[in-house]
């Protein structure tokens, strides 16, 4: 009989938050489809979390054990991950869609003449899978056909971790074999980047500004916002990438998180890896030029219109309303 | 060192998104394009590699006639020649499927490194790096900022989650997925426009590759996203509405 299979992903000897997801994800397609869900915890020493595991609505838990999987390695993950899909012939594998899983999960699914759907955000009947295309702007329904199994990564954030159905579930350990041979990068310790001056993780205002802004030059439209409401600033990626402001104003996936009472997004499209740090935020207010930028999605207050005309009009607004 | 880097011609970041009336892509007609971001990125590096260990710079791009403009533009930053795969049913094929076009491709080249951008702007796949990897049978990295040639092959900085970055060692040839940001993007001179034009781009077939297009993964259909919240949108002039948000954070959200 088919199965699904869920790919749990440990960091900082915890399960992370995104795996807890990605169960959750896994346990609803198991509901739809009736079918039973299998989680497996890939490392070097699986016995706590595999314990925590199986306190979970699951048919069972798989320790994939080997002291080569203590760090992690896309060699080592793509080998241990392959043999047991080949033993376990599931028809669905989850995964969620963390940076680790994107570096080998495209390799494991390849190796089985597969292709993951990645960054998934919604299961439809059938199931299609439904996923974001052009940076968020449209949503794709996708179908997998032919002999499994079914490769899919869920997009942090889409699924609830406390959707998780409690239960108990049998553990199983699984020794693959890996040869130290066969893992051909070496990787070192994660550090942090650069010494961080700026808190925005704890900031109340925030001002954050994207692409819209054109050039470093127009960056002043932005800091007189933020000073006129006592904001930090913050940025999207790319104003960071281009050296416009340093990364650790950076808000997103890949920089901080953020919860104020107030985020004001001046010129950001809101692509998922933006939008994740500013879940936590207790009001959105956006301005951004394009009336189907996904930013409106999300956001409380939303301006359409030119921020070069709009950020100064509210500059003086506050300025006014606060003396 | 001999570096391959495969970039994609995607809609320029402006471009109005209208589905088409299959409902299954947006309308090109009166679309700019523009190279994929990361992939600029992993051009910039590949260019800086060859100015301290010299080498060569190879771009190969897959996609219709179009594709050629970005090509030329990658020729124009300084790449030395280019391979176009002319292939007209990229949208038919999954991301195994447009790996192994460029598979084919890279095959009889044998480069020391292959770098490709991390996702690309449209589709967003994130794959097509790690996939190459593992149909060339070279060992990969992925999210890198940084390539440092070594002594036993390359030292990279790949970045991690919340601002978290870690160094790997890997031996070559290799293949790493560029992330954006980690160097600047240099302009095209007029100079360097100007030797574009001479310099080779050699065009393959996708039938000549002979890469299988069926694919196990399927796009269906697109729409436009739903919205989740109830966002109120002001509107009026910029003072109307400046003036309006004002009283909104003041009095119904009472934040300011
Ligand atoms: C692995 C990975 C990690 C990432 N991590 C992060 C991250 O941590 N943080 C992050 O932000 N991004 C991150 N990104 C990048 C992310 O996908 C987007 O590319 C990025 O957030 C886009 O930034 P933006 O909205 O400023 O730019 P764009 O998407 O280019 O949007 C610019 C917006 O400005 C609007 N605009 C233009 N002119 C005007 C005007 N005159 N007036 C008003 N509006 C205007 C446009 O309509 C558009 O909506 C990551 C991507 C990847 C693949």
């Amino acid at each position: 009989m088919s199965s699904i299979l869920v790919v749990i992903e440990q960091r900082e000897a915890r399960i992370s938050r995104i795996s807890w997801e990605a169960l959750a994800a896994a346990q609803s397609l198991g509901a739809q489809l009736s079918l039973p869900v299998a989680a497996a915890i890939p490392g070097a020493q699986t016995e706590s979390l595999a314990a925590e595991l199986a306190g979970k609505a699951l048919a069972k838990v798989v320790r994939v054990e080997h002291p080569l999987l203590s760090a992690y390695t896309p060699d080592g993950f793509t080998s241990a991950l392959e043999q047991l899909v080949r033993a376990e012939q599931p028809g669905y594998v989850l995964f969620p869609h963390s940076y680790q899983v994107r570096d080998y999960a495209p390799a494991l699914a390849a190796r089985l003449g597969q292709v993951l759907i990645g960054d998934v955000t919604g299961i439809g009947d059938g199931p299609t899978f439904s996923r974001q295309l052009m940076q968020g702007r449209l949503n794709g329904a996708y179908r997998h056909s032919g002999a499994g199994p079914c490769f899919i990564s869920v997009q942090s954030g889409a699924f609830h971790a406390d959707a998780v159905q409690a239960g108990s579930a049998q553990i199983a350990l699984f020794t693959p074999t890996i040869e130290a041979a066969q893992i051909r990068t070496r990787p070192g310790e994660p550090f942090r980047g650069s010494a961080q001056t700026v808190d925005l993780g704890s900031a109340q205002f925030i001002v954050s500004v994207g692409r819209g802004i054109k050039g470093a030059e127009n960056l002043p439209v932005v800091e007189e916002l933020a000073a006129a409401l006592g904001a930090e600033l913050a940025a999207s990626r790319p104003i960071c990438d281009n050296g416009w402001l340093p990364m650790e104003r950076q808000v997103g996936s890949s920089g901080q998180t953020v919860s104020p009472k107030l985020y004001v997004a001046v010129g950001i499209s809101g692509a998922i890896q933006h939008l994740v740090g500013i879940k936590g935020s207790q009001c959105v207010v956006a301005i951004n030029k394009d009336p189907d930028a996904p930013i409106f999605e999300v956001a409380d207050y939303g301006i359409v219109g030119d921020l070069f005309e709009v950020v100064p009009a509210i500059t003086e607004a506050v300025k006014a309303a606060k003396q | 060192m001999k570096i391959i880097v495969a970039i994609k011609q995607v809609p320029e970041r402006e471009a109005p998104v209208r589905i088409d009336a299959g409902g299954k892509w947006i309308e090109e007609a009166n679309i700019q394009w523009a190279m994929n971001e990361s992939d600029a990125y992993a051009l910039e590096e590949a260019l800086q590699l060859k100015e301290k260990h010299s080498g060569e710079v190879v771009v190969l791009s897959a996609g219709p006639e179009r594709a050629g403009t970005t090509i030329r533009e990658a020729l124009a930053k300084g790449a030395d020649r280019a391979i176009h795969i002319a292939c007209d049913d990229l949208g038919d094929r999954d991301a195994l499927g447009v790996a192994r076009l460029l598979a084919a491709a890279i095959k009889p080249e044998n480069p020391d490194l292959l770098l490709t951008g991390l996702q690309s702007d449209d589709l967003g796949y994130g794959q097509t790096g790690v996939i190459l990897a593992e149909l060339l049978g070279l060992p990969h990295a992925s999210l890198i900022l940084h390539v440092e040639k070594t002594d036993a092959g390359l030292t990279v900085k790949r970045e991690l989650e919340e601002g978290w970055f870690q160094n790997i060692e890997l031996p070559i040839p290799a293949v790493l997925s560029m992330q954006s940001g980690g160097s600047k993007l240099r302009y095209a001179t007029l100079m360097g426009i100007k030797r574009a034009r001479t310099k080779e781009v050699r065009t393959l077939s996708a039938a000549e590759l002979a890469a299988p297009v069926a694919s196990s993964v399927r796009l269906e259909r697109i729409a436009l996203p739903q919205k989740q919240k109830s966002t109120q949108i002001l509107s009026g002039t910029a003072k109307e509405t400046a003036a309006a948000l004002v009283e909104k954070l003041k009095f119904e959200a009472r934040i300011l």
